[in-house]
């Protein structure tokens, strides 16, 4: 009776990865399908006036790589502090607010956004888009930052310091550069993450038909025109729609797994 | 320099505390309308935006019609000021559906969907993220484990806005044919919010057994205990904190969750009357109404948005601070 039991609960378990793996490929495979059914080069080369899809793949790229430039080095910076500087309370209370933030809904972020940005300058810009992101980005580089740099093992600081490198010398030079690794596969993770949002561009930087530079007009959102599209009743819409999120989702499991790959390689 | 490097990392690690308060802040103020309006009653009613034409008819006929529809609302003086907000809003009014009129804004429609959705989700993810775990921390061999853990973790990766899509295309359709009903649902939502939710949770659950002395498994194994005892006798009792804290954040995730949602749940403010039937929920109605959103309805929108972020952040702190530092 004991090894039945055994039996049938260790083949639930089973049954429940065999389930997480078929929606997996369940997902993938309508991707596949009706992504690659809808998929053309020319999208690449015309905007969605045109029925193409350029100027969305770049405007969210040029969204994402705007809210890396600002979270990057303000997440790392925070981390640096919490990890090599706070003593204490403030660092653990920065910490936890921090991991707090990191699970804050997407959609409020984009409403606080709205309201501190886009009603001050008078309408929806790249700019408050670019921003709502790096917001969502920020907590995940402290948090990468923070236990990457734990990691590094106290010697090699003391090591620094004893030859009479300056603390900031000793953690640029040593303590990042022994953690590189591990927080650039980090920051991967995030950027993969940012660079899939929605919630928060709803209403930051809205979308546009147009190839647009101007960051304070409203902006081309790959993601946010997804949700356009497939709202929409043609069905040539829905088949851009899914030809956006293929290449999407291609662009985000690449770049996670190239995170991943990089991390198991150095291991 | 040595100061300047330190003053900046000090600065940035604030900047946290500065964005949260001012999150905080920026709710509230942007509510404060919506709030002095309604107050705590705002919580209780099902009513929103009650959808009277503004564009064809005069205003006149609009607030007879508007109170024959009110009549068994007991709040008269909500209604007075409200009818007022009319004739503000219908100069700023100009696009289609559901925005043409603001009357009363009341919140319980996307409050009971934001929970009932993630109350689907949750009881439809956990017992595979359950089993999930288990396979991949005790059954799986190592170089398997490995494996489906990276497929597992793909799935978290995929964008939220495929999920919506794919929910509504390829999923709904069927989840309708078995149970009936319409295919955009709050069952259909929360099942879909459920498949978003499940590598998440089946991840940390993992992380929490991987904890597990290996010693104290192989003493249970070596008193002839199965692998079922082991489990539910051993690894279970000593990870049971990690993995409530895991299912608490994964609730925080869920409540929080717009893109896969949105493509689901119908978008319609009534109150379900079965699990099958349309709703809304809070995100939901942020992404679809705020940009028509005006005057009190926007306030009303910040005012559900401040809601969600003080529920998430009670849950969210909860799950950090009682669970997972406990389980540490």
């Amino acid at each position: 009776m004991r090894l039945l039991i055994n039996k049938i609960f260790l083949s639930l378990s089973v049954l429940s990865a065999v389930i997480g793996l078929a929606f997996l490929a369940w997902i993938l495979i309508t991707l596949f399908i009706k992504g690659l059914g809808s998929f053309h080069f020319s999208l690449f080369l015309n905007d969605l006036i045109d029925g193409g899809l350029r100027n969305l793949i770049i405007g969210q790229f040029i969204l994402a790589a705007i809210a890396s430039a600002i979270g990057i080095p303000l997440g790392m910076a925070a981390g640096i502090y919490i990890q090599e500087y706070g003593q204490g309370k403030y660092a653990n209370i920065i910490r936890d607010l921090s991991d707090i933030m990191m699970s804050a809904p997407s959609i409020v972020i984009g409403a606080f956004v709205y309201a501190v940005i886009v009603v001050p300058t008078g309408g929806t810009s790249g700019f408050a888009g670019a921003i709502a992101l790096a917001i969502m980005m920020i907590p995940v580089v402290i948090n990468t930052t923070d236990n990457m740099l734990s990691l590094v093992p106290r010697e090699l600081r003391e090591a620094g310091i004893a030859l009479g490198a300056s603390k900031y010398k000793v953690i640029i030079d040593i303590v990042i550069k022994a953690a590189k690794v591990g927080i650039m596969t980090g920051i991967l993770l995030a950027f993969a993450r940012i660079i899939g949002e929605t919630a928060p561009l709803l209403f930051t930087s809205e979308t546009s038909n147009y190839f647009s530079l101007d960051l304070t007009e409203s902006f081309p959102s790959l993601t946010v025109s997804i949700y356009d599209l497939a709202n929409e009743p043609e069905e040539s819409s829905r088949d851009l729609a899914w030809a956006a999120s293929f290449i999407l989702t291609l662009l985000v499991l690449i770049i996670n797994l190239s995170g991943r790959f990089i991390t198991r390689n150095k291991k | 320099m040595e100061k300047i490097f330190q003053k900046l990392s000090l600065a940035s690690a604030s900047l946290v505390f500065v964005l949260l308060v001012g999150i905080f802040i920026t709710l509230y103020t942007a509510a404060k309308p919506a709030i002095d309006e309604y107050g705590f009653d705002f919580i209780t009613n099902s009513d929103w935006n009650k959808e009277v034409s503004l564009e064809s008819a005069p205003a006149d006929t609009l607030m007879e019609s508007d109170s024959d529809e009110i009549v068994d609302e007991d709040d008269m003086d909500i209604m007075d000021e409200d009818d007022m907000m009319l004739d503000e809003d219908e100069m700023m009014l100009d696009d289609e559906d559901d925005s043409l009129s603001k009357t009363i804004f009341g919140g319980l429609v996307p409050i009971v969907g934001t929970l009932l959705t993630t109350l689907i989700a949750l009881t439809f993810a956990l017992p595979i993220a359950m089993g999930i775990a288990v396979f991949l921390a005790e059954i799986a061999p190592k170089n398997i484990s490995n494996v489906v853990g990276i497929a597992i973790e793909l799935l978290a990766a995929i964008p939220s806005i495929i999920f919506g899509m794919w929910g509504l295309y390829y999923f709904a359709p069927i989840v309708a044919d078995l149970v009936g009903g319409y295919q955009v649902s709050l069952l259909t939502a929360g099942l879909v919010l459920g498949v978003m939710i499940l590598p998440f949770m089946a991840a940390i659950t993992r992380d929490s057994m991987n904890t597990t002395p290996a010693v104290l498994k192989e003493s249970a194994y070596a008193l002839g205990a199965t692998k079922f005892e082991v489990i539910k006798d051993i690894i279970f009792p000593y990870s049971k904190v990690g993995i409530i804290g895991s299912i608490i954040l994964a609730l925080g995730r869920a409540l929080g969750e717009t893109m896969a949602v949105a493509f689901l749940i119908g978008s319609i403010f009534v109150l379900p009357q079965k699990i099958t039937d349309p709703t809304i929920s809070i995100p939901v109605a942020m992404a679809n109404n705020f940009g028509e959103a005006s005057g009190l309805g926007e306030s009303a929108l910040f005012y559900l948005a401040l809601i969600l972020f003080i529920i998430s952040f009670a849950i969210i702190s909860i799950a950090k601070f009682y669970f997972l530092k406990k389980a540490k």
